[in-house]
């Protein structure tokens, strides 16, 4: 279903979080945000993105009003990008501590692996992307530890995975809103207007 | 010098990291908590992070004497305990506290006005750090004073340990109302603006052109009921700090949630209904179920009932 302008709609769960940086850059990536806080604003959107925050408190609420099924069924449809603590929601298996989570990307991810606030990060490296090195913001940032064979690596640090794609789920441990360049928030959008298969 | 002039700008790594934090914190709670058991309580109620301290602000009003940093050993057992950022109290000026806490490893350094000042002229050159830190403001001039000198995030001061909210919605209305003015002065009346705000003109004009602080700003100070966190939050309040109205119940005794199964239940039903209220803000209906839901609220104290000499909020400069 598209809006009357023909922008793919997308939600933006915004229960907590850094959910108005990625409406911004859904708007500037030629998207129309929506800001999702209930289970039933699902609806009629054409994919949604998870951002980064608490994962906790995310699950906390989660965890009411059927919203964790509806979410599954969602994300089994249409496309769905996680960034941060959004990324740990998608993942297979959590670790650190270990955590309910959705468990549609084929991956395993420890939580604050990379130490606590005074360890957060910028970086900049080439990655998959056409148009040279992209800069990646990581602030108590989780780690891919593993990922299956369907799920395609498009950046690393330090040998790990940071950026990842399987069919139309994206995940991200760094924060792409927190930077100037929409490569990738216009990738996710891509992935509105070819939907291809999960695996 | 050059690295020193990076590091204060808002397109440099580290205050953009700093930032970055603080954003991640929006729409969420931030958790007053005195040891393990309670940290546990707000990590599973839904808080976003926890603020580790000896006393909340309403035994500190009610006992007096010197509030200090927490002790080192309680802060590492918090830190171990939860998965969520852990912030920490330093005194006004004291930076060889705020030295500690960063050794320590917290995440965020509350440079407070509920403890006791250390100095009644100068803040902590948070600029120095690597940890983020938020300080309190009643204007938009004393914001912009912190935020020049490194704050990456500013909480609007309630009187903290009363309860009562009415401090908290006077200074939000005030900073909110001096950015609205700022947005319609032309270039030549913004270099008197600064005069006036005795703030840094550079900040200032930031201000003027967006309408809104450069770093997030958050409510803290009296909010004690889920209404009060939506209250705050349609006033313009991007995330919110519950400092005694969790885990008290009288003026200065704590719920034992360590101890009473009830009064540990108390607490958790006061800390989830403030969660909830903060994310749905703005819907009367959610609201109405969660303040159904709270089987208690602490007593307070009335703010206009206190002497200026009891005041916590004066402090700052």
């Amino acid at each position: 279903m598209k809006s009357t302008g023909g922008l793919p709609r997308i939600g933006v769960l915004a229960i907590q979080g850094n959910f108005a940086s990625h409406a911004e850059a859904l708007t500037e990536a030629g998207a129309d945000p929506i800001e999702v806080r209930k289970p039933g604003e699902l609806a009629g959107l054409d994919g949604l993105i998870l951002p980064g925050g608490e994962s906790t408190t995310m699950l906390r609420f989660l965890e009411k009003l059927r919203f964790f099924d509806l979410l599954e069924e969602f994300c089994a449809e249409k496309p769905v990008f996680g960034t941060c603590a959004g990324a740990i929601l998608l993942a297979r298996e959590v670790r650190n501590p270990a955590q309910r989570s959705l468990g549609l990307l084929d991956a395993v991810v420890e939580r604050n692996a990379y130490g606590r606030q005074i360890d957060s990060a910028i970086l900049t490296a080439e990655t998959s992307l056409p148009g040279g090195p992209l800069e990646m913001v990581f602030i108590r940032a989780p780690r891919i530890l593993e990922t299956g064979p369907a799920v395609e690596v498009l950046a690393r640090r330090d040998g790990y995975a940071v950026l990842v794609r399987q069919g139309t789920l994206m995940a991200a441990t760094f924060h792409p809103e927190l930077s100037a360049d929409r490569r990738v928030h216009r990738l996710f959008v891509g992935t509105m207007a070819s939907p291809a298969p999960r695996k | 010098m050059s690295d020193s002039m990076e590091n204060k700008s808002f397109t440099g790594t580290g205050l953009r990291l700093k930032i970055g934090l603080a954003e991640m914190l929006k729409g969420g709670v931030i958790m007053d908590v005195m040891n393990v058991e309670q940290a546990r309580i707000a990590e599973e109620s839904g808080a976003t992070s926890v603020m580790a301290l000896e006393r909340v602000p309403a035994m500190i009003r009610a006992e007096g004497g010197v509030a200090r940093m927490a002790k080192p050993s309680l802060i590492k057992q918090i830190i171990q305990a939860v998965s969520i950022p852990v912030m920490a109290k330093a005194r006004i000026g004291h930076f060889a506290e705020a030295q500690i806490l960063q050794e320590l490893g917290v995440d965020f350094i509350d440079e407070s006005e509920v403890l006791t000042p250390a100095d009644e002229a100068h803040h902590i050159d948070k600029h120095a750090f690597t940890t983020p830190f938020v300080c309190g403001a009643r204007n938009l001039g004393e914001a912009l004073r912190r935020i020049a000198e490194g704050a990456a995030m500013i909480r609007t001061k309630g009187e903290a340990g009363t309860g009562d909210v009415v401090h908290a919605v006077q200074h939000m209305r005030q900073i909110t109302s001096e950015m609205r003015g700022l947005t319609v002065l032309t270039e030549q009346e913004l270099y008197k603006a600064a005069k006036d705000l005795q703030a840094p003109y550079e900040l200032v004009r930031m201000v003027a052109r967006t309408g809104k602080l450069p770093v997030p700003n958050f409510s803290a100070g009296g909010i004690a009921t889920p209404a009060d966190a939506s209250l705050m939050m349609q006033l313009g309040a991007e995330a919110i700090f519950v400092g005694s109205g969790i885990f008290m119940k009288e003026r200065a005794t704590p719920l034992d949630v360590e101890n009473d199964p009830k009064e540990r239940e108390e607490a958790v039903s006061r800390a989830k209904a403030i969660v909830m209220a903060t994310t749905h803000f703005k819907d009367p209906k959610i609201l109405a179920e969660v303040a159904e839901q709270v089987t208690g609220t602490m007593k307070g104290l009335a703010a206009a009932g206190l002497d200026e000499s009891q005041l916590l909020q004066t402090r700052g400069w």
